[in-house]
């Protein structure tokens, strides 16, 4: 073109820039850590998620030990005793219907165009998102675990079970996680994804055994209970907390985010690469 | 093809390699409609080069193909010398996108997106941060730097989006209407950055709507209609094809208005055309020499005028020019 834009304000612009090649090819690891230090910056700048992660949990925390512990259990301590393991596997399974949101709205606003055009593992943001994901569910899991020992609940385990308990939080929520992160892929709207999210997520929590022990149910619905994934998520949680776990137990909690896992991944990336 | 192609220089003879960008019948088709429909393109390195059309020509398609964000139906691509098909991801390596919509975390402040975007080409921590604020300086945005994307004004967030294609420098960077919905200053700037970053060698691909920016910033324009190329070429090319200066004249009497375009017509020997509302007209003047005696003429037969401008056609009146039809506004209807 004409030079005769060659005026001061150039001096600053591009053309002052150096040129810079390529670096080595970063690692998919550090792909993923990239998209997980995202995520924390989003904790930093958009705090009030948390306040979406711990609300609802909260909620039935105080709703459940107050209100009905009494009835259910004889007594309120009794009763948060046996439901707090549960409701930390309700906490993680719930918010991980946040990360399917939070993928819809990105994939809305063009941001992952920009990543496709990359030069990097089709599947980093994805890894990304679950890093962002285990930070979020450790946080909500560590405050309404603080609230469960302001109220009086005592893991028998100790430390050791509280570490144990969270590790398999983790898992769990690494492996709901993928069918959130599906229908963030196929639903545009972050609202929707959050609809459909809660409609099947509602019977698997309810119809579990994080609030009532199933043998007071009726024949058909204990039946159900007993063989819901979520109930071997809250068995063994409850077991590590105790110290009482067996192998058996755990396994049968990871059989479910494992499976998920192997299914889902696969889905992911060729929805992904498909769009 | 078409027979009204005005120029044609001899890219064609010049050696691939030597090509940024080199595309030979590309189609791509969604459902029944051809949104490409044949494409040729050759773009040598270190050019601004444009790609105008209206809404639903085939602009961003044709870039989101040549990003390797879409498979083409048919014909073949070069990107930098590497294959569209056979090898995604060196074009990927060789190119940087800007798409119409920010692709920005809003969330995070500018720096940040950068910082990201740098981490994930590869560049470790303080070399990251250091090609980040290289960037936010060189673009105006350092004041901005630790405000969050979603406080910026429009024309920030594209210099932003932009600074973001360039972490690498690019073999070539696309920007699919890189000031479409900005206000003209902020158009002002972009259109600097553009330029500055030509001179750094960079090539550009550029989709536009607006014959203006294409003058203004490209070396060289391909129109595209339907999915076609229907014209190509320098800008003082296609405007000579076109015609250049564009007289637009209002008459104040709107009963003498068929008089008055048959003065205009006759006095500089083409075909006037009127706006959608009937009071303005506008024709082809070649010169400012012969729109002022066509005015002098209008005047000498007692047709007072209420407004009179010089300017460069509308991309309605380029597309008048180059296919005797105006711009259809569902283009996606019938491209059979």
């Amino acid at each position: 073109m004409s030079s005769a834009e060659t005026g001061p304000a150039i001096e600053t612009g591009p053309a002052m820039l150096s040129n810079v090649a390529r670096p080595p090819r970063p690692s998919a690891l550090a792909n993923a850590l990239t998209f997980g230090w995202r995520a924390v910056l989003k904790f930093k700048h958009v705090p009030e998620q948390l306040f979406d992660l711990i609300m609802t949990p909260l909620m039935f925390t105080l709703l459940f030990t107050f209100v009905f512990g009494g009835a259910l259990a004889g007594s309120t301590s009794d009763y948060l005793q046996f439901f707090l393991p549960g409701i930390l596997v309700q906490t993680v399974v719930f918010n991980s219907v946040y990360s399917g949101m939070g993928l819809s709205t990105d994939l809305s606003k063009g941001l992952f165009e920009r990543f496709r055009s990359l030069p990097i593992w089709s599947l980093s943001p994805f890894a990304g998102l679950m890093v962002g994901d285990v930070l979020r569910h450790t946080i909500a899991g560590l405050i309404i675990l603080t609230v469960g020992l302001v109220l009086g609940y005592r893991p028998e385990a100790g430390l050791t079970g509280i570490v144990a308990s969270f590790l398999l939080l983790i898992a769990i929520g690494f492996g709901t996680g993928w069918i959130f992160i599906v229908l963030g892929l196929l639903i545009r709207t972050p609202m929707t994804v959050m609809t459909i999210g809660f409609t099947f997520i509602f019977p698997l929590v309810f119809a579990s055994n994080i609030m009532v022990r199933p043998e007071t149910m009726p024949g058909w619905l204990e039946a159900f209970v007993v063989r819901n994934p979520v109930s071997h998520m809250t068995t063994a949680l409850r077991g590590l907390m105790a110290g009482t776990a067996t192998g058996g137990e755990v396994l049968l909690a990871l059989l479910a985010p494992a499976l998920l896992t192997v299914v889902l991944s696969p889905v992911v990336l060729w929805l992904y690469r498909r769009r | 093809m078409n027979d009204t192609l005005p120029v044609q220089t001899g890219s064609a003879a010049q050696d691939a390699a030597q090509l940024a960008i080199s595309v030979r019948g590309l189609i791509k088709r969604f459902g029944d409609v051809k949104a490409l429909d044949g494409i040729d393109l050759d773009v040598p390195r270190g050019m601004i080069f444009a790609i105008l059309g209206p809404n639903g020509a085939g602009k961003t398609t044709l870039i989101r193909l040549l990003a390797t964000l879409a498979q083409p139906d048919g014909g073949t691509a070069r990107v930098m010398g590497h294959d569209l098909a056979t090898e995604p991801h060196a074009v990927r390596g060789a190119i940087a996108l800007t798409g119409q919509f920010a692709s920005l975390d809003e969330d995070l402040t500018g720096r940040e997106n950068l910082i990201m975007l740098a981490r994930l080409w590869g560049f470790a921590g303080r070399t990251a941060k250091a090609r980040a604020d290289e960037l936010l300086s060189a673009f105006e945005l350092s004041d901005a730097a630790k405000k969050q994307v979603k406080s910026y004004s429009g024309g920030m967030r594209r210099r932003l989006d932009i600074a973001a294609s360039l972490i690498v420098t690019p073999g070539v960077l696309f920007l699919d209407e890189p000031t479409t919905g900005l206000d003209p200053k902020a158009r002002q700037g972009v259109w600097k950055m553009i330029r500055a970053l030509a001179k750094s060698g960079v090539t550009i691909l550029l989709t536009t709507q607006y014959l203006e920016e294409a003058d203004q910033l490209a070396a060289r324009i391909a129109v595209i209609d339907h999915g076609r190329k229907i014209a190509e070429g320098t800008s003082r090319e296609l405007k000579s094809a076109i015609g250049s200066g564009f007289l637009h004249v209002a008459v104040a009497d709107t009963e003498r208005l068929d008089e008055a375009e048959a003065i205009l017509e006759h006095a500089l020997d083409g075909t006037a055309q009127r706006s959608a509302e009937g009071a303005t007209l506008s024709i082809v003047a070649g010169s400012p020499k012969a729109a002022n005696e066509a005015i002098a003429r209008l005047l000498a037969a007692g047709i007072e005028l209420s407004d009179f401008s010089m300017g460069s056609p509308s991309l309605d009146e380029v597309f008048f020019a180059l296919t005797g039809q105006p711009i259809e506004e569902d283009a996606q209807g019938d491209v059979s």
